[in-house]
C-alpha cells in the first residue's frame, strides 16, 4: 500500500493501515529536514467533547461544532461529511495521545480556544515526528525526497505510481494508494493562472513542497474536483517574511491599532472593523488588491504593546516623514494621511481587547474601533503583504475517503487531508479544522485501503 | 581577551535573534521555564538572556520540535546558543578570573594534573610523616587530612559565593524569598525542566524520542553528592560532637549514606557520559565537550575511588587508593567554581529568580491568527 505525502494525513493514513495489518509505503516529496508539510507548521486541532477532555475544558458539541463551521463557511459546507467529521474528532484525541502526541494546555493568551482547541505541546513538527517515530516502530517504510509525478489511472482504478526518488525516476505497483500530498499552495504558476499575475507577489506560509503535482496529474484525467480553484486562505503577514515556510511567527497582528496604508500613503478599508481574529483572513485579500500587494501599517508608540510581538523588529522612527522615508513611502501624502486621521479621532474610551466603538468621524473609509490619534514618538512600521495558508480546490471524495472518477469511485484510490479538504470547507475557515479533517479521513483512508490491499 | 569579550557579545546578540522569533512562535512554551519566562518580555537585555540561558537544561525538546531548524534560514539552534550563552557567563562570572581562564582553555588537563600531583604530595606526607591512627588516620592523620582539605574547601566556596553573587547583581536579582526558594527547589529536586512538560523526558541521545534517562542519571548524580556530603557532615558531627572518630562500621550511618551516595554517584555519571557520547555535539556548546566529559570523569573517579577504598580495607592497595581518593576529591574541590559544577549553583539562582518574577508579570497575550 502506498500513502502519497508525509504530513499529518499520510501519517494517520500509515499508521492506521499498518496496525490493521497492511505493509505500508511512504512517498514524501520532501527531504527528511522538511518532512511534514504544512502539519509541522500547525499548533492545534479542533476537538468536539462531551465533557473535560485531556487538555480541553468543558464541553464542545456536535452542533455548536458544525454552527461554528456554517459561519466561516457562509454555508459551503458538505453537511454530511462535515458532521461526520466533528463526530469523529472526538476519538482522535486518544488516538494521537495514544500514537505519541503529547497535549498541552492552550497557549498562554489563547485562554478562547482551551474548550474548542487542543494544542500540540512543541506544536505540529513535534507531533510529525511522534508520528514518523510510531510509523516506523510499525515497519512503516518511509522513503523521503520521493516527488511523486504521475499516478497512472487504467479502467478505473490505479494501475501504478512513478515518482523521482533522489532525482531518479522509479515506478511502484500497489494495491491500494492514499493520496494524503496537500493543496497547491507553493505553485506559484498555478496560483498566478487562477489570480492573476498578482499571486506572484503573495508569500506562501507554508512548505515549498506543496505544489500539487499529484492533485494537477489526477485531475487532468478527469477525476472529479471540489473546491473553487480561484480561491486560496490568504492573511496579511509580515511583508518581509521569507517566500516560503516562514510560518506562524511571520503574523501580524497590529492592525486594529493601526493606520494602514497602500504604498501611495492611501487607507482603503477599515482597520478596526472587528477583533482581529475575525479579520485577518480577509486582510490577505485586501492587501492583495493593493498595487504591488503591499501595505502599511502604522502605529505610535502607545500601541506597540498591545499585540504579540512579531518576527521581525519594527521600522522605527521619530516623526513620520522619517518613516515614510524608511518605509520608502510617498513623505507628503502619508503625512497628510494620518493628519486627516488624527482630526478625524474622537474622545472616548479606548479598549484594546473588546469593540470599543472609538471610531473616526468623517472619514473615508471610517476607522470604527479604536481609532486613536498617530501622534506620540517614535513611530513604527510594518509592511504586509498576502501570506497563503492553503488553497480551496481538492479531489472529490465520499464518505469512505475514496477518490471518485468520472465513472463512480476509484477502485483503489483513497485522499485524505488538504487534497481533498475542499470536500468539507467550501470557503472560510475554521481555526484548527484542517487537522481535524486530516486526522479523521487519514484515519478511515488508512483502514479503507488497508482492508483492500490485504 | 576583547576578542573573547566579543565572542559572547556575538553569542548574546545571536541568542536574542533567535529568542525574539521564540517570542512570536511560542510553541514550545510547554517545555520548560525558558519559555514562560522570555514570554514576559518584549526586547530583551543581556541579563535577560543570560538568565534563560542559565534556565535551560539543554534538554533538546525545542530543537527537534523546531519547524525553524537548519537548513531554515532562521536556523533555529536554541539549545547550543543557550548552552554558548551559558558558558560564556560562567566564565565572566568566575572568580578569580585569571584561574578560570586557565581552566576554561586547559581543563582537563589541569583537572589531571592537580589529581596526581595531589596524590603524590598526599603520598609523599605518608612517607615522610607516618602516623599512628586507626583506619584510614592510620595513612594520614586526621589533623594533615583537616589541614589540607578544610581550605580546600573554604576557599572554592568563597569563590563560588564571589561569583554567584556576580550573577545575582548581573540578572537584578533581589530579595530573595523563602517560597522562592521553595519553588526553585522543587523544581531542581524533580528536575522538572528535563521532564519535557508531559513527564516521558528530554530529547537528549536519540533526536526526537523522548526519554528520562538523562532526568534519572542526573538525578542520581545528584543525591548521590548530597548522600556523600550527607556521610561527610554526620562523620564530622560525630568526631567533634560525640568523640567518636572514624573508621566506622559498615551499619554505621557514615558508611551507608556514603556506600549508597557512591554507588549513584558512580551509575549516575557513567550513564550521563555514555548520553553525551551518543547525543548530537551540535546542540551543546562544542567547546566544552571535553572539559565536561572531563569533570563527569572527575565525579566518577571521587566515586569510584571511594568505593574501592571501602572494599580495599585491610588490604595492601589502601594507601594507593586512598592517595588517588584524596587526591580527586581535592581536585574536585578545587575546580568546583570553575568546573561544570558551577551550573548547579547558577541554574538554582535562575529558578529562584524565576519563581519570583513569575508571579509579577504576564506574558503579552496572543489574540491574533486562529490558525
Ligand atoms: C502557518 C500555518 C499554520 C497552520 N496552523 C494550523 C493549525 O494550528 N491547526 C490546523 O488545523 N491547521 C493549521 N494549518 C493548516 C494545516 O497545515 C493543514 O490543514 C494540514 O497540515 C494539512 O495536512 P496534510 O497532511 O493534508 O498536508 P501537509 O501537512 O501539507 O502534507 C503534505 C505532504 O505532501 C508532500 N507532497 C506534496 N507533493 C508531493 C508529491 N508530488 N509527492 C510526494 N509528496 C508530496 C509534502 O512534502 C508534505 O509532506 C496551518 C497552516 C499553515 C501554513
Ligand atoms: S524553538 Fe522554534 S518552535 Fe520552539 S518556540 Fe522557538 S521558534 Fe517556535
Ligand atoms: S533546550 Fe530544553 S530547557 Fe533549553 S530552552 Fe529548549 S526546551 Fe527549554
Amino acid at each position: 500500500m502506498l500513502v502519497i505525502g508525509g504530513g499529518n494525513a499520510a501519517l494517520c493514513a500509515a499508521i492506521t493501515a499498518a496496525e490493521a495489518g497492511a505493509q505500508a509505503l511512504i512517498l514524501e516529496g520532501a527531504p527528511k529536514a522538511y518532512r511534514g508539510g504544512n502539519s509541522r507548521h500547525t499548533r492545534n486541532f479542533r476537538c468536539m467533547h462531551s465533557g473535560p477532555l485531556g487538555v480541553l475544558t468543558d464541553a464542545y458539541g456536535e452542533d455548536e461544532y458544525f454552527d461554528d463551521l456554517l459561519n466561516v463557511t457562509k454555508g459551503k459546507t458538505d453537511a454530511a461529511l462535515a458532521r461526520m467529521v466533528i463526530r469523529q474528532s472526538e476519538e482522535c484525541y486518544p488516538w494521537m495521545h495514544d500514537h505519541g502526541v503529547h497535549f498541552q494546555p492552550s497557549l498562554s493568551g489563547t485562554l478562547s480556544l482551551s474548550r474548542t482547541n487542543a494544542f500540540f505541546l512543541g506544536g505540529g513538527k513535534a507531533l510529525v515526528n511522534a508520528y514518523y517515530r510510531t510509523a516506523e516502530r510499525l515497519g512503516v517504510t518511509v522513503l523521503y525526497d520521493a516527488e511523486v509525478t504521475h499516478i497512472h489511472l487504467d479502467g478505473g482504478r490505479i494501475a501504478h505510481v512513478d515518482a523521482r526518488i533522489d532525482g531518479t525516476p522509479q515506478r511502484f505497483a500497489a494495491k491500494a494508494v492514499v493520496a494524503a500530498a496537500g493543496g497547491f499552495e507553493a505553485n506559484i504558476e498555478w496560483l498566478t493562472e487562477a489570480w492573476g499575475p498578482a499571486a506572484a507577489n503573495f508569500l506562501i506560509r507554508g512548505t515549498p513542497y506543496n505544489r500539487g503535482a499529484v492533485l494537477k496529474d489526477l485531475l487532468d484525467q478527469d477525476i472529479a474536483s471540489v473546491g473553487d480553484p480561484t480561491q486560496c486562505h490568504a492573511v496579511a503577514i509580515d511583508g518581509r517574511a521569507p517566500k516560503f515556510d516562514g510560518g506562524i511567527v511571520t503574523r501580524l497582528d497590529c492592525v486594529p491599532f493601526s493606520v494602514v496604508v497602500n504604498r501611495h500613503g492611501e487607507r482603503f478599508y477599515d482597520e478596526g472593523e472587528d477583533v482581529w481574529p475575525k479579520r485577518y483572513a480577509i486582510w490577505g485579500r485586501l492587501v492583495a488588491a493593493q498595487p504591488d500587494q503591499v501595505a502599511y501599517a502604522i502605529i505610535d508608540s502607545k500601541s506597540l504593546d498591545l499585540f504579540m510581538p512579531s518576527v521581525f523588529p519594527p521600522v522605527t522612527a521619530e516623526t513620520l516623514d522619517e518613516l515614510a522615508e524608511k518605509l520608502d513611502l510617498p513623505a507628503q501624502k502619508l503625512v497628510a494621511t494620518i493628519t486627516a486621521f488624527n482630526a478625524a479621532c474622537r474622545p472616548g474610551d479606548f479598549y484594546p481587547t473588546e469593540l470599543d466603538g472609538l471610531a473616526t468621524s468623517g472619514l473615508s473609509p471610517e476607522k470604527t474601533n479604536w481609532a486613536r490619534p498617530i501622534a506620540e514618538p517614535p513611530f513604527y512600521g510594518y509592511a504586509l503583504r498576502p501570506g497563503v495558508t492553503f488553497t480551496y480546490l481538492g479531489l472529490k471524495v465520499d464518505d469512505g475517503a475514496r477518490v471518485q472518477g468520472p465513472e463512480g469511485p476509484i477502485d483503489n484510490l483513497w485522499a485524505a487531508g488538504e487534497i481533498m479538504a475542499g470536500s468539507i470547507l467550501g470557503q472560510g475557515y475554521l481555526a484548527g479544522f484542517g487537522m481535524t479533517i486530516g486526522t479523521v479521513f487519514g484515519r478511515i483512508a488508512g483502514n479503507e485501503a488497508a482492508a483492500h490491499a490485504r | 581577551m576583547r576578542a573573547e569579550v566579543n565572542g559572547s557579545r556575538e553569542t548574546r546578540a545571536e541568542a536574542r535573534r533567535q529568542i525574539e522569533i521564540c517570542n512570536a512562535c511560542r510553541y514550545c512554551e510547554g517545555y520548560c521555564s525558558v519559555f514562560p519566562a522570555l514570554m514576559r518580555e518584549r526586547s530583551f537585555s543581556d541579563a535577560d538572556i543570560i538568565q534563560f540561558a542559565n534556565l535551560c537544561h539543554n534538554c533538546r525538546g525545542c530543537y527537534y520540535a523546531c519547524q525553524y531548524t537548519e537548513p531554515h534560514e532562521f536556523a533555529l539552534n536554541l539549545p547550543k546558543v543557550l548552552a554558548e550563552a551559558r558558558q560564556d557567563s560562567w566564565r565572566e562570572y568566575a572568580w578569580p578570573r585569571p584561574l578560570a581562564n586557565l581552566f576554561h582553555e586547559r581543563g582537563v588537563a589541569l583537572a589531571l594534573a592537580v589529581v596526581a600531583g595531589i596524590a603524590v604530595i598526599i603520598g609523599l606526607a605518608r612517607l615522610l610523616a607516618p602516623t599512628d591512627g586507626e583506619g584510614f588516620y592510620a595513612y594520614l592523620s586526621h589533623g594533615a587530612m583537616v589541614a589540607i582539605f578544610l581550605p580546600a574547601f573554604v576557599l572554592p566556596l568563597v569563590a563560588v559565593a564571589v561569583s554567584l553573587r556576580r550573577y545575582w547583581t548581573s540578572i537584578g536579582g533581589g530579595t530573595v524569598r523563602l517560597s522562592h526558594v521553595i519553588a526553585a527547589t522543587r523544581a531542581a529536586a524533580t528536575m522538572k525542566d528535563l521532564d519535557g512538560g508531559h513527564g516521558d523526558g528530554c530529547n537528549f541521545e536519540d533526536e526526537d524520542r523522548y526519554s528520562n534517562g538523562r532526568r534519572h542519571a542526573h538525578q542520581a548524580v545528584l543525591y548521590g553528592f548530597l548522600l556523600c556530603f550527607a556521610s561527610t557532615s554526620v562523620a564530622t558531627l560525630m568526631h567533634y560532637i560525640l568523640d567518636m572518630p572514624a573508621p566506622y562500621p559498615i551499619y554505621s550511618l557514615p558508611k551507608l549514606l556514603g556506600l549508597l551516595g557512591g554507588i549513584l554517584l558512580c551509575l549516575g555519571t557513567a550513564v550521563l557520559a555514555l548520553l553525551k557520547v551518543k547525543a548530537d555535539r551540535s546542540l551543546g556548546d562544542v567547546r566544552v565537550w571535553g572539559g565536561e566529559m572531563a569533570f563527569t570523569g572527575l565525579v566518577f573517579l571521587v566515586a569510584a575511588s571511594g568505593l574501592l577504598l571501602y572494599a580495599a580495607t585491610g588490604t595492601s592497595l589502601v594507601m594507593p587508593l586512598l592517595a588517588l581518593h584524596l587526591g580527586a576529591v581535592l581536585a574536585f574541590f578545587l575546580a568546583t567554581p570553575f568546573s561544570k559544577m558551577m551550573h548547579g549553583f547558577y541554574r538554582c539562582a535562575a529558578l529562584v529568580k524565576e519563581a519570583a518574577t513569575s508571579g509579577l508579570r504576564h506574558s503579552i497575550t496572543d489574540q491574533g491568527n486562529r490558525i
